[in-house]
């Protein structure tokens, strides 16, 4: 490899590797776990890694709007530094607003400069959702609007990902009334360029590089599912990889929390587990470098990469809400009460047949009785 | 009063009922109940203290593979039903269940203002469904039709089988599994409180109509005075041709 690249290229992921002071090994460790992340065969680990060798790093711009961080925090705890050292600091610092040093209008200037040098190049991360509402004054940075931002830099992007699930799905800045108008990013952007949808609150720090990874290896957008997740990490639910399975299919439960069940470890579906229907990785592989994930702490699934999480049902129960009926509203509930409304509306229509048509029915009885007294016993 | 004999009428017999209809009516309850009770046990499982290990029991996993199976069948009866509706006799034809005429719209009112309101006049009394019977119907289709795309739809990630599959479009038009989960189960109460109204129904006719209404979806059959099949004859619009059946001249 020669470092007299031309002065557009950007000096590989190994060059960065090496000089950041991590051994071969360091680098050949994170390469394989990237690619078992990735959900591909062990013999890609070679193909990764050429890649890796070769490819100059591309430009990240990764911007930052309505949210918490809470992904830009789980992103740089993912398990192996390499991630957060490289893929994050080397690739993204020409403009994040939470961890670059500049600031103001250097700042500023370096992402113009990104977006102008790198034209159809660079990877734009959004992080956040968009408020639409007032003109989009509710969240605005150097002087312009969250929307303006991104219009401008999803125009020379060769790929949008979609940060976690403000930016997939609106969050819960986006919850019911919605007062800013908070917009997930895929309602915005212009047709034409990829997006990736990384759902989750935050996502998981694994499966956020394995998406720049793939990206960077292979230089196309991963397989995406309808929703326009990648199948490698949301083709699954949290129920499908769960530890307490088991449980559920035994239809043992935990009926509250801190119940002798919940101390034997029963499945958490009856106290509001949304594991079956939310699609993520969480199960396969955990959090905090593979410590733990929620309901192995005991605690359902809230279902936090799903659209509408906030807004479709309470947390901890696994009844159906009913919008509109109030909020402790359930649809048995609704039900019930339905059901005795009808009852007492055909024991009253019951009771107006036998006056309104008592003449239909009584000729009918005496018609009926009559041939019973003319027949022969 | 001018009614004091006692008319005795005499009755004629008329299939209503093909084979098929009433073979698809009973699966179609049958299976509509072990869906339902299934179906509640799903949404909501007892409370089971059990000193057994998991590896032992799979309760829920039953009550699961019942769920599925009793859906298979509820969707492949259903869309025999809708096939029966093209081929089968006048009574289990399309048209009893959509408006397709004034007159369909015209009886609905009749029978609105006769069995509901409980308005004095001449009584409707249908051979086959009556016009609100039968658009009631048509939208427990539709009820139907809901339950399979939201069950399938939720269904489809859990099997490796084609036909699910074709489903799966289902919760990401919805906006995921958690809403198409709460759709799936508040239809479940419109199946529940049709049973109900429907078979109180069945009771009524029976009652006031005494054509046998109850053991129609049996042996098939419903007797109807020999005036009023006399009446109908010539104007029960063949579904085939459109044309009024006029075999015998009005005596």
């Amino acid at each position: 490899m020669t470092n007299d690249s031309p002065p557009k290229t950007q000096p590989t992921y190994y060059q960065e590797v090496v000089r950041k002071g991590y051994s071969r090994r360091d680098f050949l460790s994170f390469v394989t776990m990237m690619t078992a992340f990735m959900g591909l065969e062990q013999s890609v680990v070679g193909q990764v890694t050429k890649a890796l060798e070769n490819k100059p790093r591309i430009p990240v711009i990764w911007l930052h709007f309505q949210e918490c961080t809470c992904c830009s925090e789980s992103f740089i705890r993912s398990s192996h530094p390499i991630v957060a050292d490289i893929l994050l600091d080397k690739i993204s610092l020409d403009y994040s607003e939470t961890l670059m040093a500049a600031s103001g209008f250097q700042a500023e200037a370096a992402m113009k400069n990104t977006m102008e040098k790198y034209k159809g190049e660079y990877i734009l991360c959004v992080e956040g959702s968009v408020p639409t509402g007032a003109d989009g004054v509710y969240c605005m940075i150097g002087g312009k609007t969250s929307m303006q931002i991104l219009e401008e830099a999803s125009a020379g992007a060769k790929a949008v990902i979609a940060w976690g699930s403000c930016a997939s799905n609106g969050c819960v800045q986006s919850a019911k009334p919605n007062p800013t108008n908070a917009t997930p990013i895929h309602k915005l952007l212009k047709s034409g360029v990829p997006l990736i949808k990384v759902p989750g609150c935050p996502p998981i720090g694994e499966v956020m590089a394995g998406v720049i990874v793939h990206l960077v290896t292979f230089g196309k957008i991963p397989e995406l599912d309808r929703l326009g997740r990648p199948k490698a990490f949301y083709s699954k639910r949290v129920h499908d990889t769960c530890y307490r399975r088991p449980y559920y299919d035994a239809g043992l439960y935990v009926e509250s929390f801190d119940d002798e069940n919940a101390k034997k470890g029963y499945c958490l579906y009856k106290v509001g587990c949304k594991g079956p229907s939310t699609y993520n990785a969480c199960g396969v592989m955990k959090w905090n470098n593979g410590v733990s994930y929620p309901i192995q702490s005991g605690h359902g699934c809230i279902g936090c990469s799903e659209e509408n999480f906030w807004d479709n049902g309470r947390l901890y129960e696994r009844a159906s809400a009913f919008a509109g009926f109030g909020i402790e509203s359930n649809a048995d509930d609704l039900g019930k009460a339905a059901l005795v409304a009808t009852g007492v509306g055909l024991a009253a229509h019951a009771i107006a047949t036998n006056i309104r048509k008592h003449k239909l029915i009584t000729n009918l009885e005496k018609e009926g009785k009559t041939s019973e007294q003319e027949l022969k016993s | 009063m001018a009614t004091k004999y006692l008319r005795i009428q005499r009755l004629r017999r008329v299939y209503v009922w093909e084979l098929p209809v009433r073979f698809y009516h009973w699966l179609n309850a049958l299976v509509l109940l072990a869906l339902i009770a299934t179906g509640f046990y799903i949404a909501n499982p007892l409370a089971i203290q059990s000193q057994r290990e998991a590896t032992n029991q799979y309760t829920m996993g039953w009550v699961r593979y019942v769920h599925f199976a009793a859906a298979y069948l509820f969707f492949f009866n259903f869309l025999f039903r809708l096939y029966w509706g093209f081929v089968g006799n006048k009574y289990a034809n399309w048209k009893q269940f959509i408006p397709t005429s004034g007159r369909f719209f015209k009886e609905m009112w009749h029978v609105f203002k006769m069995d509901i309101l409980m308005l004095k006049g001449k009584e409707h009394m249908s051979v086959g469904h009556n016009a609100m019977a039968g658009f009631i119907y048509f939208l427990t289709f539709i009820a139907f039709l809901v339950q399979c795309l939201t069950g399938f739809g939720l269904y489809a990630a859990m099997s490796d089988w084609w036909f699910p599959h074709l489903f799966s479009w289902v919760p990401s038009l919805l906006g995921g599994e958690i809403l198409t989960r709460q759709i799936h189960h508040w239809a479940m109460w419109v199946f529940i409180l049709f049973v109900i109204i429907h078979v109180y129904l069945v009771f009524y006719h029976d009652y006031v109509e005494g054509r046998g209404e109850m053991s129609s979806m049996g042996g098939g059959w419903k007797f109807i005075e020999e005036e009023t099949f006399e009446e109908n004859k010539p104007l029960t619009p063949n579904p085939e041709t459109k044309e009024l059946v006029t075999a015998e001249p009005k005596k």
